[in-house]
C-alpha cells in the first residue's frame, strides 16, 4: 500500500498543471458562455410555450443550462480528463513506466482526475456561472441542503465519469488507438445526462430509462439536486444511486486492469 | 490559371497523405465516423425531443427547423471537413511545426488546413444532408429556390471557413487559445440551429451586420420558406449570403496575412 499522501500529491500537482495555461482557460470560459447564452434563449423559447414542461419553470431551465456548462468541463464529457493521458501513454508505451509505480494504476489516474476536475470547476464552473448570473435570472440552490446535496453530487459525478472514461480509455491496451470509443461514448454521454436536453422533458419510458442510467448521475442528478427536485429520502436515493453506479465502474475498472496488464506483459511494452 | 490547380493538387497531396495514416487504425477509423454521424445525429434527436412538448418552437414547424439545422450542419461540415485542422494553428506555433512549414514551398494556409485531414468529418455532411433532405420535401420549390438553396450551401461553406481561419488567428497573438475560435465555428453553427425569433433583435442585428453568421442559413432558409422577415428587416437580405461570405473572405484574408508577418518563432 502507497502512503495515502501520494493520492493528494498526485492530485494537487494535476491541479498545478491544469492552471499554468491561463490563455486556454480564459477562452474557454468565454465559449462556455457563449454557448450557455445560446442555450439559455432556446430553452426561455420552450418553456414559453410549455411553461412547466418537465416539473421546471422557465428560471429552473436557464439554472439547468448554466450548471450544465458549468459541469460540461468538470466532469470532462467531451474528453480532456486524466483518461485522454491513458489512451496516449498506452498508445506510445509509457504505460509501462505507470505499471511499475508502487501505487494503484486506477487511484493514480483517479487523483489525477479529481485534481483536475477541482480545478475546472472553480474556473470553468464558477465564472460560466457568475456570466449567466449576470444576464439572465438564475436560481440559486434551493436550501442548505441542496448546496451540500449539490456539492457531495458533483464529487460523485465527476467519479461516475472518471468510471465511465476509464473503461473506454482503457480499450486502448486492446485496440492501441482508443479515440473511436472515446468519441463514440461522448456522444451517447452528452446525450444521456442531459447535456442536450435535460431528461426530465424526454417522453415516456425513454425519461424513466435514461434517469436510471450512469450517465443521468453526471449532469442530470447534481443538477436536480440544485435545483430541490431531489429532496428527504428522494435525496439521499440519488446520492446512493450515484455512489452504486461508482461501485460498479470503479470495480469493472479494476477488473479491466488486471486483464491489461497481462497483455501489456505479452506485448512487451 | 494554374495556381488554384496547383494549391489544390498540393492540398490534395496532404489530405491524402492524412487519409493513408487514419486508414492505418481501422477500427477506430470507422468508430469515429460512426461517433460523428452519432453525435450529430443525437443533437438532432435533441430538436426532435424538444417537439414532443411543443408545436412550434418560436414561431416555427419541426420540419422548419430541420431546414435551418440541415443548412447550418451542411456550411460547417464541408468548413470542418476541408480546414478544420486550422484550429490547431496555437499548437503549431507552440510545438514550433509551424516554422517547418515556412520552409516549404507550399503556401502556410494550403499546409495549416490539409494538416491532420480528417476523412472521417464526411459523416458529419452526410448525417446533415439527411435531415435537409427531410425537411426539402416541405419546401414549396422553385426554380429560384433551388438556386438560393445552391447559393446557400456554398456561402455557408465559406463564412464558416472563414470564422475558422479569422479566429484561429488570434492564436498568433494569444497562443493556445483554440476554444475562443469554437465559440463563434460550433457556437455560430449551434445558435443557427435554432430559428433567429428566439433570440432579441439586438442579437439578431449583430449577427446581420456586424458578424454576419445569420446570412449561413436564416436569411436564405427564410426565402425558401417563403416567409417575410420576423423582425421586420428589409426582404433583399435574404439574397444577400455571397455578398456577406465575399466580404468576411476579404476580412479573413487580411487577418490571416498580417497574423503571419506578426508570427515570430518560439525559436527553439
Amino acid at each position: 500500500m502507497p502512503a495515502p499522501g501520494l493520492y493528494g500529491a498526485v492530485a494537487t500537482r494535476s491541479f498545478r498543471r491544469f492552471a499554468t495555461y491561463r490563455a486556454a482557460t480564459a477562452a474557454g470560459v468565454f465559449t462556455n458562455s457563449v454557448f450557455g447564452v445560446v442555450y439559455s434563449f432556446a430553452y426561455l423559447a420552450l418553456w414559453e410555450e410549455r411553461p412547466h414542461a418537465g416539473g421546471y419553470d422557465a428560471v429552473d431551465a436557464v439554472t439547468f443550462v448554466w450548471l450544465g456548462q458549468a459541469l460540461l468541463m468538470t466532469v470532462a464529457l467531451w474528453g480532456g480528463g486524466s483518461t485522454d493521458d491513458l489512451t496516449d501513454r498506452v498508445r506510445t508505451g509509457a504505460i509501462a513506466l505507470d505499471l511499475y509505480r508502487p501505487a494503484s494504476l486506477l487511484g493514480w489516474f483517479l487523483a489525477a482526475d479529481l485534481g483536475r476536475a477541482a480545478y475546472h470547476f472553480l474556473v470553468r464552473g464558477l465564472l460560466p456561472m457568475a456570466v449567466g448570473a449576470l444576464l439572465f435570472e438564475i436560481r440559486p440552490p434551493a436550501g442548505a441542503a441542496a448546496a451540500v446535496g449539490f456539492a457531495v453530487s458533483v464529487v460523485l459525478a465527476v467519479v461516475v465519469s472518471f468510471g465511465l472514461r476509464f473503461l473506454v480509455a482503457g480499450s486502448a491496451f486492446w485496440l492501441l488507438d482508443a479515440n473511436g470509443p472515446r468519441v463514440l461514448a461522448g456522444a451517447v454521454a452528452i446525450f444521456f445526462s442531459g447535456m442536450m436536453l435535460p431528461l426530465v422533458i424526454f417522453p415516456e419510458p425513454l425519461r424513466s430509462i435514461s434517469l436510471v442510467l450512469p450517465w443521468a448521475s453526471i449532469v442530470q442528478t447534481p443538477i436536480d439536486v440544485w435545483l430541490g427536485q431531489r429532496t428527504g429520502s428522494a435525496l439521499v436515493a440519488a446520492l446512493a444511486l450515484q455512489t452504486l453506479w461508482i461501485g460498479v465502474l470503479l470495480g469493472a475498472g479494476q477488473l479491466m486492469v488486471r486483464a491489461a496488464t497481462r497483455r501489456v506483459v505479452v506485448q512487451g511494452g | 490559371m494554374a495556381e488554384p490547380v496547383l494549391v489544390a493538387r498540393q492540398y490534395g497531396h496532404i489530405a491524402g497523405m492524412w487519409v493513408r495514416a487514419s486508414l492505418a487504425y481501422p477500427a477506430s477509423f470507422w468508430m469515429m465516423s460512426a461517433g460523428g454521424f452519432l453525435i450529430t445525429g443525437l443533437d438532432f434527436v435533441g430538436i426532435w425531443l424538444m417537439f414532443h412538448t411543443i408545436d412550434t418552437l418560436g414561431g416555427f414547424t419541426l420540419p422548419q427547423v430541420a431546414l435551418l439545422y440541415g443548412a447550418t450542419g451542411l456550411g460547417i461540415g464541408v468548413a470542418d471537413l476541408l480546414i478544420g485542422s486550422v484550429e490547431r494553428i496555437g499548437t503549431m506555433v507552440r510545438t514550433g511545426s509551424l516554422d517547418v512549414m515556412l520552409t516549404r514551398p507550399v503556401p502556410v494556409l494550403v499546409q495549416v488546413c490539409a494538416d491532420g485531414f480528417q476523412l472521417r468529418r464526411v459523416s458529419r455532411i452526410l448525417q446533415a444532408l439527411v435531415v435537409f433532405g427531410w425537411a426539402a420535401w416541405w419546401v414549396d420549390w422553385t426554380p429560384a429556390r433551388s438556386l438560393v438553396a445552391g447559393q446557400m450551401v456554398v456561402s455557408s461553406s465559406v463564412i464558416f471557413f472563414c470564422l475558422f481561419v479569422l479566429f484561429s488567428c488570434v492564436q498568433f497573438w494569444l497562443g493556445d487559445s483554440s476554444e475562443f475560435a469554437n465559440a463563434f465555428t460550433y457556437g455560430g453553427n449551434t445558435l443557427t440551429q435554432y430559428p433567429l425569433t428566439v433570440f432579441p433583435k439586438e442579437l439578431v442585428v449583430s449577427l446581420t451586420f456586424v458578424l454576419p453568421v445569420a446570412f449561413v442559413n436564416w436569411y436564405p432558409c427564410l426565402f425558401l420558406l417563403g416567409l417575410p422577415d420576423p423582425f421586420g428587416l428589409p426582404d433583399w437580405l435574404q439574397l444577400c449570403s455571397p455578398v456577406a461570405a465575399a466580404f468576411l473572405l476579404g476580412l479573413t484574408w487580411l487577418a490571416w496575412r498580417s497574423g503571419l508577418r506578426h508570427y515570430t518563432s518560439t525559436g527553439s
